[in-house]
């Protein structure tokens, strides 16, 4: 099976370019149903490719394409071991999903075919990325996701606020690139490869815990990371993101892509392990973006903006992770988070259908009924990511949190902290799910609510069964996902597992908070009339504190006056300027000459001249020299 | 059979018939030139294709000795270098004449200029011998001159009378340069002079002399490339030139200068080079930032592009004076790569410019809606210039990158922030040029015609195909690259990090897991 992993990538390129050029005459629905048949075949290929790791009667390995650029020892190479197994089964399963979710919901729109071939360039670009055996690719993938991206958001280009997201996401982006860059070009020099097993393979022999070389590398991956993965001070592009069609390139910018920061770290475990102060950087950063996100999506009003911001805070718990050195923990969340989150944003963009493309939740309100489907799966989404047990993101949840208590001393304040957002999340999907479902009806007149089409709610369904199940997969009694995850993270040592007692006291504590949440969010929000929510925490929250200001003034606006300086003075006065007085000096006159129209040729001859006079003086004096 | 005898001639011979085409025949100077440069393609596709590869010898080498007494005569050849400026060249001529067809004026000259133009630059890319080299050098100067003169817009007097001004400035120093090295290298073998490369290479020279002769190549180089702050004359021919005149320019013109510095500065003032190689490099990196944040804030369309090549030349530079094996291949790729994809964004501006008559970002607005073939082609040739991976900008920027590392780290990190300012001053043009409601302006224009996608289309093709694949190019350039650091190593003390170099690469072997020892940290 593993001989036919590169169809991985190249069935969703060539769906692409198939709908890039033939979209028209493919037309609707058929260049969807072609799209989204592409991309099930992808994930029956990867699942089959992956049995071998669930059995464990396989062992990693690496599959050899072509040479890429042999300048820097770059091949196009796979490297399938548990890792990239799974995050092939998440990236083809939950994009299999969405392709099938834009088969009705798309539905009737111009671009049609083409909105198809960008998810399929999406597949194909993550594939890339998840599959490289080594940075240099990896870094393709990186690139070609952050442009699939790009043409997501502005896929409505023709609104000013989309074509804008997705320029600032793949310009925010790319500063994070050029850490990645940064850290590549580190890489090259110390490793002389990209290769991950070689690099991996030596780094521990050549580099002892702590060396600077390699902290320099791993707190450049991190800002990599922090690009794509949305963590501070990167973040800001995430909540723009949601420009593009609703909801389905929110759910790429939820589920799967986001996550890409993640799996790189993950990925780049052995290296993490010997850097403890960037895994400690990472480590607080990720926390603290956790918290930061969200206290904003507690005042967001846009359905779309909560989910946004709580999937940065999501990231955070993932980030946080890696940090403490959990990475299986790390690496499980991601998984839970894939399906608790496309659900919620499959939900959300299901209400939003329904009430004729409103998102706000103001506006929304008792919609149990009308969408009974929509509405028990987004319970079981709310659940998971409130982190009640026994749904799948208390397991994923609880496991990163345990990690981080167990490393002790100054690591409890991020435990601490975590389990602080854990509440807060409690509370703000809570006050999302009642805004939208219980309490009264507040919709706009004329909007009559209704159930989505079966394209849209078998979706829902399947993902609302992983919801709810996926975390049985790794409880503290039997850990089959970090089992299964080991072979690829051999040579880093896993956190010391807590004592049963110890771990299910966390777990007491932990629903404890969530059903704290939950309850102060029910007991405020489902009701008849909403709470005012106009003072000054709402209205800054909702402004999300003004970071995007701060950006545009201390960054923005200064970098573009330099820009401004450079291209009306500097380039025309001082550095033409210069040149034109060297020549006028030189040639005498030149200025008068310029204005004689004739005198081109003159000219020349003039300046071919001085050359002359020029040589003679050369042979003078190099006249000793011969 | 004289190969490059008949690549350069071709496009002369082309001239010929055209200016003798009857008068009454108009319709047939279109074809005749197209013909003649496709000939010529053809001609540079046997040279390519029969191209030995893995060796760092000159192939297809002509000698005619025209003067025994100067040593001096038609002499070409080419290496893995000069292979890919005349395939490069040999490429974008016939694309460039098929995209002249709006061009009504004075016809039968403009395209004898085009074909002139077109030998003067293959002549430049298979000389061997000095002289030679100079006066194609020269040749080339007056038809891009005239070019600009007599068909460009507006600001056309100004413009091509700095771009006279400048590039002559610099062949004061070439010529003074190269007749200083001929007489030198004639008198260490018993003639008045010599302008074979051979000979030349073989000579010693003294110190002071290699940094004068550096100095006055570098100078008509750095012009041409043109490395800051000799850049200002670009922006305004780029900008005044026809659409053939600034992808003629842009593609191949500034390689000439870039291709000089690697076949002369470096390779026959190597203790020079390497004294000056930091200053040159900084050059570089500041053409880098510079150009790309000037790019930004253009209201213009096409003087946006000409900065934009000045961040791209400047990679260039900083990888060739890096002396690393890939930084020196990556410099060499991007020298194609940059043809590729700034020709392919002049010939799209070119074709909106026929059009709407206008390069003012200002003057569009949701153009995307209007022309929807068209601005996905753009947004693909902004993306390739901006270096998206899976395009040939990518792999020339990125080799050029890591491999400038190892020489110049604090300057390849400054270098690579080229690739945030890339992003934002295309895609902010995209923005303003494509998206958002459609100005009225330009409602109802027509959308890419059967030839406009026909010109575009070897361009995507080959941004793509050498993007995916540039191992067929890289394994003929490796061996030329290796032989000038061999030349500077064993003239010089500066030893060529060994990182990733055949001798140093860590062997991996495929399919199951095996410990490696050591590395180089």
């Amino acid at each position: 099976m593993t001989d036919f992993l590169w169809l991985l990538v190249a069935l969703p390129l060539a769906g692409a370019a198939l709908n890039l050029i033939l979209g028209k005459r493919i037309g609707e629905p058929r260049s969807g149903w072609f799209g989204f048949g592409l991309i099930a075949i992808s994930f029956v290929i990867g699942f089959g490719a992956s049995l071998g790791f669930f059995a464990g009667t396989s062992n990693p390995q690496t599959i050899y394409l072509f040479s890429w650029i042999p300048a820097v020892g770059a091949d196009a190479a796979i490297l399938w071991d548990p890792l990239s197994a799974l995050l092939t089964m998440i990236v083809t399963g939950v994009g299999a999903l969405i392709h099938l979710y834009s088969i009705g919901y798309m539905h009737g729109d111009d671009r049609y075919p083409r909105f198809f071939a960008f998810l399929n360039l999406f597949i194909a670009s993550m594939m890339i990325l998840v599959l490289a055996s080594n940075f240099a690719v990896m870094f393709v993938g990186w690139e070609l996701v952050g442009l699939s991206s790009y043409l997501l958001i502005s896929f409505w280009f023709t609104k000013p606020e989309a074509a804008a997201a997705g320029k600032k996401a793949f310009v925010v982006n790319r500063i994070g690139d050029w850490g990645f860059l940064v850290a590549l070009m580190l890489i090259f020099m110390t490793f002389g490869t990209f290769d991950f097993r070689t690099i991996f393979e030596n780094a521990p022999a050549m580099f002892g815990v702590g060396a600077g070389t390699i902290t320099a590398i791993t707190l450049l991956l991190f800002v990599g990371a922090a690009g794509k993965s949305a963590q501070i001070p990167l973040y800001v592009w995430l909540p723009d993101a949601m420009e593009g069609p609703t909801p389905v390139s929110a759910l790429i910018h939820a589920a799967t892509m986001v996550t890409a920061g993640v799996f790189m770290m993950a990925r780049s475990a052995v290296l993490f392990e010997l850097a403890p102060v960037s895994a400690g950087v990472v480590a607080v950063v990720g926390t603290l973006t956790a918290l930061l996100a969200a206290v904003i999506a507690v005042a967001q009003t846009d359905i779309k903006r909560v989910l946004a911001y709580s999937t940065i805070s999501q990231l955070g718990y993932m980030v946080l992770g890696i940090g403490v050195g959990a990475y299986a923990a790390g690496v499980f969340h991601l998984t839970t988070h894939a399906m608790f989150k496309a659900l919620l944003f499959l939900g959300a963009g299901s209400v939003i259908h329904a009430l004729a493309n409103q998102q706000d939740m103001r506006k929304m309100g008792a919609l149990r009924k009308a969408m009974p489907i929509t509405f028990i799966t987004m319970a079981a989404a709310w659940l998971a990511i409130s982190g009640m047990f026994p749904f799948s993101g208390f397991w994923s949840k609880d496991e990163v949190l345990a990690a981080a208590f167990a490393r002790g001393g100054a690591w409890l304040i991020l435990y601490v902290i975590g389990l602080g957002v854990a509440l807060i999340t409690a509370f703000y999907m809570t006050r999302l799910f009642a805004m939208t479902f219980l309490g009264s009806s507040r919709w706009d007149e004329g909007v009559t609510p209704h159930e989505s089409p079966r394209t849209m709610t078998v979706p829902l369904v399947v993902l609302g069964l992983g919801t709810v199940f996926l975390g049985l997969f790794n409880t503290p009694a039997r850990h089959a996902f970090e089992h299964f995850l080991e072979p690829a993270f051999s040579g880093v040592e896993q956190v010391e597992g807590l004592s049963i007692g110890l771990i299910s006291t966390l777990a007491v504590v932990a629903v404890i908070v969530a059903i704290v949440g939950i309850i102060i969010g029910l007991r405020r929000y489902n009701t008849e009339v909403l709470p005012d929510e106009t003072g000054a925490f709402w209205r800054r929250a909702l402004a999300a504190f003004g970071v995007d200001d701060l950006y545009g003034r201390f960054l923005v606006a200064p970098g573009k006056a330099v820009a401004d300086w450079w291209a009306s003075v500097v380039d025309p006065k001082v550095v033409d300027g210069a040149v034109h007085g060297i020549a006028k000096g030189a040639i005498g006159g030149g200025e008068r000459a310029r204005a004689v129209q004739s005198g081109q040729v003159r000219w020349y001859a003039a300046v071919v001249a001085i050359g002359a006079v020029a040589l003679v003086v050369f042979l003078l004096v190099l006249g000793g020299g011969f | 059979m004289p190969v490059l005898l008949l690549l350069v001639g071709l496009p002369l011979v082309g001239a010929l018939v055209v200016g003798i085409l009857p008068k009454k025949r108009p319709e047939l100077v279109f074809p005749v030139s197209l013909g003649a440069s496709t000939a010529s393609l053809a001609v540079a596709l046997y040279v390519l294709w029969e191209f030995e590869a893995g060796t760092p010898a000159l192939q297809f080498i002509e000698d005619l000795r025209f003067s025994t007494i100067l040593d001096m005569g038609w002499r070409v050849g080419v290496d893995g270098i000069s292979l890919f400026m005349v395939v490069l060249t040999a490429i974008l001529f016939p694309i460039s004449i098929a995209a002249s067809r709006s061009v009504t004026d004075r016809v039968k000259t403009y395209m004898i200029l085009m074909l002139v133009l077109e030998a003067g630059v293959l002549g430049v890319f298979v000389a061997l011998d000095l002289l030679l080299f100079f006066a194609f050098f020269e040749i080339v100067l007056v038809p891009m001159f005239m070019l600009i003169r007599l068909w460009g817009s507006d600001n056309r007097r100004y413009a091509s009378m700095k771009f006279v001004l400048f590039t002559a400035a610099g062949s004061a120093f070439l010529l003074a340069s190269i007749i200083g090295l001929a007489v030198m290298t004639g008198a260490q073998i018993g003639t008045l002079a010599s302008f074979d490369i051979r000979n030349v290479l073989a000579i010693q020279l003294s110190g002071t002399a290699q940094l004068l002769l550096f100095l006055g190549f570098a100078i008509a180089f750095a012009i041409k490339v043109p490395l800051f702050p000799f850049h200002t004359w670009l922006a305004d021919a780029h900008t005044e030139a026809p659409t053939a005149g600034s992808v003629i320019l842009a593609g191949v013109l500034l390689k000439m200068g870039t291709y000089g510095l690697l076949r002369f500065n470096l390779t026959l003032f190597p203790e020079a080079a390497v004294r000056m190689a930091p200053y040159l490099a900084i050059l570089g990196v500041i053409g880098i930032v510079y150009g790309a944040a000037v790019a930004i804030v253009q209201p213009d369309v096409k003087r946006l592009i000409a900065y934009s090549s000045v961040s791209h030349m400047g990679f260039i530079v900083l990888g060739m004076f890096a002396f690393t094996t890939q930084s020196l291949q990556g410099s060499v790729f991007q020298m194609i790569s940059h043809g590729l994809t700034t020709g392919a964004l002049f010939l799209l501006v070119g074709m909106i410019y026929d059009r709407t008559h206008t390069r003012k970002i200002a003057d569009y607005g949701g153009l995307a809606t209007v022309m929807p073939v068209y601005a996905g082609l753009f947004l693909f040739a902004a993306f390739a210039s901006a270096g998206l991976p899976g395009l040939s900008g990518f792999v020339g920027e990125f080799t050029i990158l890591v491999g400038s590392y190892l020489s110049f780290p604090v300057m390849a990190i400054v270098a690579g922030s080229g690739v945030i300012l890339a992003a934002i001053y295309l895609l902010w043009a995209y923005e303003r040029v494509f998206t958002g409601a459609t100005n009225p302006k330009i409602e109802g224009l027509k959308d890419l015609d059967f030839r406009e996608l026909a010109i575009m289309a070897p361009l995507v093709v080959l941004i793509i195909g050498i993007g995916v694949y540039p191992k067929p190019v890289m394994d003929r350039v490796e061996p030329s690259v290796e032989l000038i650091l061999d030349r500077i190593e064993s003239a010089t003390t500066y030893q060529v990090p060994l990182v990733g170099r055949s001798s140093a690469v860590v062997d991996i072997e495929y399919g199951e897991f095996d410990v490696h020892e050591g590395g180089e940290g």
